[in-house]
Parts: structure tokens; sequence; C-alpha cells
């Protein structure tokens, strides 16, 4: 409903400048129903999803554990937590130019920006949930005999997922971000390279219809990926959901 | 402070004078006043008896240094219920800790059948003020986790924690998280938990604290029932006075700051007990008054030492130094 009306209001606006740099959302759909139908748009999405997916899974396998070693080890925190909360002020994107010089334009530096967009946000995430656990749950664990791995991958990380997921829902939209703005800046295939591709053409509607592309792959990946999970605990720890 | 004991000590009120008891009631053996152990700590040696003992436990903590338990020396025997009660912040719950194995003493040993404790063990198993079950555990997979570390089949699992859950009777209540269940039923459950692999020693730490009276007193006769069922050894931290003398087979007076055993009470009181019986009572009022005693004593020794102190150097306002040392 809401969706309908501002749709009716961006048609009236475009209608009222009446200019080529404002498209109205008709031509918004006619202009993306054509990138559909050339099939550059399929794979745009599926470029920049494969891209996306893989840097995001690298991140969350550095992420989690590095997080739970600076909970665990006061001389890693002492160590690593000033430079890694600095590091996080960092746009991730300003580590494209260092990237291309090491790998070049190519597929691995695109890679290292989601990496390290993502990785950071997921890390401090899952420090301060493990750090933040109820001392007893641990301690009944070791009554129970749990021990070095059971402890970890049976106790601290399952209690801790609320604050984990949390974080990891956070470094989904940053490696999203850390992607669009690597793939803006040179010839990668993606969705990125799309919205480029469409400012060289001066084809505005085609900017926009990516954004929209943007915004509806974004919900419906975090609802994908992160509904299920969000429920399960919701259900478990009594939280409402978001 | 040997000497402090000791004077504490001239000072506690002689055994309660037996009252003529109703013939209907079971006849409590209350002349059994409170007797101080001071005299003992020094030469305490293992009692070969003992399933579990203290001796000559100290322990700081922190960055200076600061001393939670002194000189602390005591034991339990198999199948006893043991009783910590003290004011809070007395190191009651460390000596749990230190019993679990889940901390270790500066100087002394902690003892579990002769042998010194180093670490945490299935047969010693804990009950916390907060019953800690895991959040993203049904009652029934929480209980059956410690099974499940040690090594039991899916099918003893399932036939151990349906016995347990009917046990404490939340067999309905299997597929539960521990958000949905009151705050007795999550203790029942952690008991219930503790119970699982079936430990020689269970020791609670303050369980029934956040619980309204009511619920507090249910879950005592539950936790008579319970230990006296399975025959097991029971150590129960609490700082409420009758709370022990319901469940103790002895109570341990314990001091605060830092921590050390003021004196042993046998509870000679016939089971099934009820709070309200008048022997209970009177032995209630004879170990707040011991409390009391010692309470009193430290803040006097307290005062007079800021007294001391403000006189002899500065002469400043002695009102500054009220509760100094706090």
């Amino acid at each position: 409903m809401t969706a309908a009306i501002l749709v009716a209001i961006w048609a009236a606006a475009s209608r009222l400048a009446a200019s080529a740099l404002f498209p109205g959302p008709l031509d918004v759909a006619r202009s993306l129903a054509a990138a559909a139908a050339a099939g550059t748009l399929a794979r745009a999405v599926l470029t920049s999803a494969i891209r996306l997916l893989v840097g995001y899974a690298i991140a969350i396998a550095i992420g989690v554990p590095l997080g739970l070693v600076l909970a665990r080890s006061d001389a890693t925190k002492r160590a690593l937590g000033p430079l890694l909360l600095g590091l996080s002020s960092v746009p991730s994107i300003c580590w494209l130019p260092l990237a291309i010089v090491w790998f070049g334009l190519s597929e691995a530096a695109i890679q290292v920006v989601i990496v390290l967009g993502a990785a950071l946000p997921v890390t401090l995430a899952t420090e301060s949930a493990v750090r933040q656990l109820p001392p007893t749950i641990e301690r009944a664990a070791r009554t129970m005999g749990a021990r070095g791995p059971t402890l970890i991958f049976r106790v601290l990380l399952p209690a801790a997922m609320p604050g984990i997921v949390t974080g990891a829902k956070m470094g989904w939209t940053f490696a999203l971000r850390s992607l669009m703005a690597g793939e803006l800046l040179f010839v990668s295939g993606g969705l990125g390279q799309l919205l480029e591709t469409g400012r060289d053409l001066a084809d505005t509607a085609l900017v926009l219809g990516i954004v929209a592309v943007i915004v509806v792959l974004s919900r419906v990946s975090e609802r994908i990926l992160f509904g299920p999970l969000e429920r399960a605990i919701a259900r478990r720890w009594g939280t409402a959901t978001s | 402070m040997y000497a402090a004991t000791k004077e504490w000590a001239a000072h506690a009120p002689s055994a309660p004078a037996a009252l003529p008891s109703p013939a209907s009631l079971p006849v409590p053996s209350v002349d059994s006043s409170v007797r101080v152990v001071a005299g003992e700590l020094g030469d305490a040696r293992p009692d070969p008896l003992a399933i579990a003992a203290l001796n000559g436990v100290s322990l700081s903590l922190g960055d200076p240094a600061v001393s939670i338990l002194e000189d602390v020396s005591f034991s339990v025997g198999p199948g006893e219920a043991l009783c910590l009660v003290g004011p809070s912040g007395g190191g009651k719950s460390t000596i749990l800790n230190l019993l679990a194995g889940l901390v270790s003493p500066t100087s002394g040993r902690v003892l579990w059948e002769g042998k010194p404790i180093d670490g945490p063990a299935r047969d010693r198993a804990v009950v916390f003020q907060d019953a800690a079950l895991f959040p993203w555990l049904t009652l029934e997979q929480n209980i059956a986790f410690p099974l499940e570390l040690a090594g039991f089949s899916k099918a003893e699992r399932r036939e151990r924690t349906e016995e347990l859950l009917r046990l404490v009777h939340l067999l309905k209540f299997r597929g539960s998280y521990a958000h949905e269940l009151s705050g007795g039923m999550r203790q029942r459950g952690a008991i219930a938990r503790a119970l699982a692999t079936k430990p020689r020693m269970v020791l609670f730490d303050e369980p029934f604290a956040a619980l309204d009276g009511q619920m507090r007193e249910l879950l005592q006769n539950e936790v008579e029932r319970i230990v006296r069922a399975t025959g097991t050894t029971m150590v129960f931290v609490t700082h409420q006075i009758d709370e022990a003398v319901r469940l103790g087979d002895r109570v341990l007076l314990i001091g605060a700051r830092p921590g050390r055993v003021l004196g042993d009470v046998p509870i000679d009181l016939a089971r099934p007990r009820r709070s309200g019986d008048a022997g209970a009572v009177r032995l209630v009022q004879s170990i707040a008054a011991e409390i009391r005693a010692e309470v009193e004593k430290v803040a006097r020794e307290e005062a007079d030492g800021a007294w001391g102190s403000s006189n002899s150097r500065d002469g400043s306002d002695t009102r500054r130094h009220l509760g100094g040392g706090i």
C-alpha cells in the first residue's frame, strides 16, 4: 500500500520534471525488462551474488574464530584489539587501491574489499557476544566435563549465537556495500558494472532500475539467510523478532 | 583473629534448654549447641571418612590481592547434607567453586576422596543460583547434555532423561525452553541436569535465593526428598539460616572478609522436617545470634580502628571514618 503511494508520487514527480534525467517508474520498468530480456541483468546478478557469497563466507570463516580468540585470550585482545577498532573505522573500499596494486584488476582485489568490509563487524560482534555470556553457562558446562573444542562448539558458540547472528547480519550489509563500491570501480561483470554502464550511456532509467534490484536483492537475501536463524533464536531465547 | 574468635566463643549463648515438646511431635535433640571449631583449625588432619575436605585453604584474588578465604578447614562425610551459611559476600560461593574444581586455592588443599582436586569432574555437580540452563536447548536436551558428554548412548540418554524429568515433575515441560519456564521450574530442571550423571556430590549455590517463600519451601522439600532418595552428598550454600537448618545435617557458619569457618552446628532434627518446627526455630535463633555477634564484632573492630587512627594521627573529623574499610 505504502509502496503503491510512493510509486504514484514518484510517477507524478517524474511527469512534473519532464526530464530524461528523472525517469518515471514505467521507464525504469521498461529499461529493466530490456536488460532482463537481453540476459545482462541475470548475468550481472549471478556474478555479483557468487562474488558476494564467496567473500562473505571467507569473512565469516575469519570473523567468528577471530572474535572468539579475542574474547577468550586477553593477550590477543591487548595485542589486536586497538588495531581492529582502528581498522573498523576505515571504509573497506579504501583498501581497493592497495588490493589492485597487489592483485591487479582481478576477482581477488574485489574479494579483499568484501572480506575486509564484512569480517570486522562479524569479529567485533562475536567477541562481545562471547564476552558477555553469563559466567555460569561456562562454569556449568565445565562441571559437566566440557573442555576444549566441546566447550567452544557445543557451549560457547551456541550460547553466543544471538550476538553472532546480529553481527553476521551487519557483516552481510557491509559485504554488499563493499561489493558494489568495488564493482563500480572497474570492469567486473556484476551489478556495479551495470550501474556504471547506465551512467556511461546516461541511461538514468537503467541506473534507478539497478538500484531497485539491489534493494530487493539485499532484502530478499537477508530474509533467506537470516530469517530462519532469527526465528530459531527468538523461539529459544524468548526475544522478539525484528 | 584467633584471639577474637576465642572471645567470640566466650560470648556464645549456651545451648537453648530443651523445652517439653508435645508427644505427637518428633522430639528434636536441641541440646546440640554451636560447637566452635577455631581451636581445631590449626591441626586439621584429613578425616579418613570424609568424601571431600578443605585443609587450611586460603584464597586471594585480584591485584592488589584481596583475601577471600583464610585458613578454611572442614570436611564433608559421604551422604552428608552440609549447609554453609553466613553473610553475603562471605566467600561461601567461593568454597563451592573450590569443591567443584572451578577455582584453585592460593594455599592449602581441597581434597576429594583424599586426593587434591585439580579441575571439575562429573562426580561433583553444581546447581547455580541462576539455574544456568542452556537457552538454546529444550529442557529435555539440557538434561541429556551432561549424559551426552559422558558418552551415554541415545537410548540410555532418553531413558535417564525421562526418569529425571519425572523425578522433578517436569515431564510435561520436556520440550520447553528455559525462558518458557518459571523460576522454580528452571531450578528443578537444573537439579535434574545436575543429577543426570549420578554425581557423588551435588553443590548448591544459593539456588532458591531468587524465588518467593512458598516456592522456596516447595523446592526445599523436593531437594530433601531427592537427595535422600539418591543418597547423594550435598553441600548447600545459602544466606538464609532457616533454609540451612531445614536442609542440613550440619551447618557451617562462614564469616565474611575474609571468609573463614566460625562455627559448626550439627542439626539433629528428625526428617522430614518443616520450617516451623519448634526445635528448628530455636536453632535458627541461636545461629542468628552467633552471626549477629560476629557481624557486630567486625563492625566494632572496624569502628575502633577508625577511632584510633583518626585520634592519633590527625584529629580530623572522626565521622569521616565511619564505615572505613567496609
